[in-house]
């Protein structure tokens, strides 16, 4: 597999404070490799090194063969971007905001007039194009973004938080799409703080907290890695109690965050015993998953 | 650095344009001939004639370089504030193969055409009222773009430093408001003290009026050529300065 974006120990600060700190990651060719990180943790500079928008202080970028930030503008000939807020523009209609923004990529105006009603159709929006972008709603408008970034048939496709902000039913069509267009071979890069997007999505994630990737691999491959496979959560009264005197000696590692204690162990089976009894406590018994990777490896406390 | 990629950009800043265009063509010619024919009639009919013209003559040619100078200057400030920070327009364009330098020369190129129409418009009026007879004063065609040029890139070193619009007043009370009454819109510089006139006469409007006057009159302007690069020397140090400033802080 031949990678589309390559980047080695790339550095940025800003003032005293370095956001990056040494990031190193590959994008084969058709995937989907994920950014998952808390607020904070340097998801978009980063998204926005590898595009040339900041210029690193130090590291090696190439994408889609082109060195960045060099030759980034040749680069994003070959890339489609949704930005974490929406930038449409507000006097246009969807239609045209689709043509205006072909424009500059240097594509005809007959090119994109003639893409337009797939882009449209891609969005869901195919009774929209004469549409004033105030009149659509959350998730038309982010999907209007993302059929904007495909105006120039890229080969790698970067999502700030492509989903943040919108419902459930939004969010659905939005991956559906994404997996559609890796279907079609494009490549996908995106940032997220939803592990459930992050596990759904995403052949490859790394793990990023204070300005570096702490850990990548599969989804799978991180849940194996990190966190014992069965967890039970226990909440209800008297939670702390039964933690000290039962948790412990049960559960390979207990965790409590707030109200709930979470077992970690590769057989929940001594847990639930001790729980039988316990009628003012409530549980539930789950597999590990990335959340649990996540909140491991970046700790539980509140970042803001 | 100068390439033809601004372009797409201009076109994109004139789709909008196109849906308002009756409203803004209509503030073009409205504004400005309220002024020149309450000030020129109403105050001329008082005075004797300016420097052997009827003063609404005079102020005419005034009046031309102050509405192009504001054609250009708010659409640096105001619009090109809106699409830069409020509507994040210039973060889209961007991500496009286009940088910065682009969106630059797009706007200043834009504020240039924009002040062009507010500026012919105001054109159209000397026309039609008689004010000009000389077949110089299409000159001033080729002038009025250079004066919106050089206010259009005064005006974004202002966008590029402003946290909000509110900011914008300062420029307008302490430099644009003092400049129209400094530099010959009104009255001749020569009736202004010593000190004032020194001042007066590093002032870009000074060199805009400089050239228009005599133009609109049927004379060639004295120092013509010293006059024009003033105002390309104001167009592109601005320029460099916004671009500077606006990189700083479009970086973080």
């Amino acid at each position: 597999m031949t990678s589309v974006l390559s980047v080695r120990d790339l550095r940025k600060s800003y003032g005293a404070h370095e956001v990056v700190r040494g990031v190193s990651l590959t994008v084969e060719r058709g995937q989907c490799f994920g950014l998952l990180g808390p607020n904070g943790a340097g998801k978009t500079t980063t998204l926005r090194l590898c595009l040339g928008l900041t210029e690193p202080d130090s590291g090696s970028i190439e994408l889609a063969g082109e060195p960045v930030p060099q030759r980034a503008r040749q680069a994003r000939i070959r890339v489609g971007v949704v930005p974490q807020m929406d930038n449409l523009d507000p006097d246009f209609t969807a239609r045209e905001n689709l043509l205006v923004y072909g424009r500059y990529f240097g594509r005809t105006d007959r090119d994109i007039v003639e893409r337009i009603p797939r882009l449209l159709e891609f969005a869901g929006l195919s009774g929209r194009g004469d549409s004033r972008i105030q009149a659509l709603s959350g998730g038309m408008k982010r999907r209007l973004t993302l059929a904007r970034a495909l105006v120039n048939d890229p080969d790698v496709i970067f999502l700030d938080e492509p989903t943040s902000g919108l419902d459930p039913q939004a969010r659905h069509l939005i991956w559906e799409r994404l997996k559609q267009l890796l279907a079609q071979g494009k490549t996908i890069l995106l940032t997220t703080h939803f592990m459930e997007e992050a596990e759904r999505m995403c052949h490859r994630i790394g793990i990023m907290d204070q300005g570096r990737i702490i850990s990548e691999g599969t989804p799978r491959a991180l849940i194996e890695q990190h966190i014992e496979p069965e967890v039970v959560e226990v909440y209800g009264d008297g939670v702390d109690e039964w933690c000290r005197r039962a948790a412990s000696d049960s559960a390979s590692r207990v965790e409590q965050s707030g109200e709930t204690v979470f077992c970690y162990s590769s057989d929940a089976r001594p847990v639930l015993a001790r729980l039988e009894a316990e009628r003012n406590l409530r549980y539930l018994h789950r597999p590990a998953n990335l959340e649990d990777v996540f909140l491991k490896l970046t700790g539980r406390e509140l970042r803001d | 650095m100068i390439s033809l990629r601004f372009v797409p950009v201009w076109r994109r800043n004139f789709l909008v344009w196109r849906k308002l265009a009756i409203p803004s063509v209509l503030g073009n010619f409205a504004d400005p001939v309220i002024i020149l024919l309450g000030l020129g009639y109403g105050l001329g009919s008082m005075l004797p004639e300016v420097g052997g013209v009827p003063y609404i003559a005079f102020f005419a040619a005034g009046t031309l370089c102050s509405a192009t100078m504001n054609s250009a200057t708010f659409e640096t400030m105001y619009s090109a504030f809106s699409r830069m920070h409020v509507q994040r327009s210039w973060e889209a364009i961007m991500t496009a193969p286009l940088t910065l330098e682009d969106v630059v020369l797009a706007e200043l190129v834009w504020a240039a055409s924009k002040s062009f129409l507010a500026g012919l418009a105001i054109l159209i009026v000397i026309w039609s009222l008689g004010l000009s007879h000389s077949w110089l004063s299409l000159w001033v065609l080729a002038v009025i773009p250079l004066i919106g040029l050089c206010f259009g890139a005064l005006a974004l070193i202002m966008t590029a430093l402003a946290s909000n619009y509110d900011f914008f007043m300062y420029y307008f009370t302490l430099v644009i408001t003092p400049m129209t009454m400094l530099c010959g819109v009104f009255f001749p510089t020569d009736r202004l003290p010593q000190v004032f006139q020194a001042i007066a006469s590093v002032l870009p409007l000074s060199h805009a009026t400089s050239l228009v006057r005599p133009l609109l009159f049927g004379e060639v302007p004295g120092h013509a050529v010293l006059h024009l690069a003033v105002l390309a020397a104001y167009a592109a140090c601005a320029a460099c300065i916004s671009l500077l400033i606006l990189r700083r802080r479009l970086a973080s």
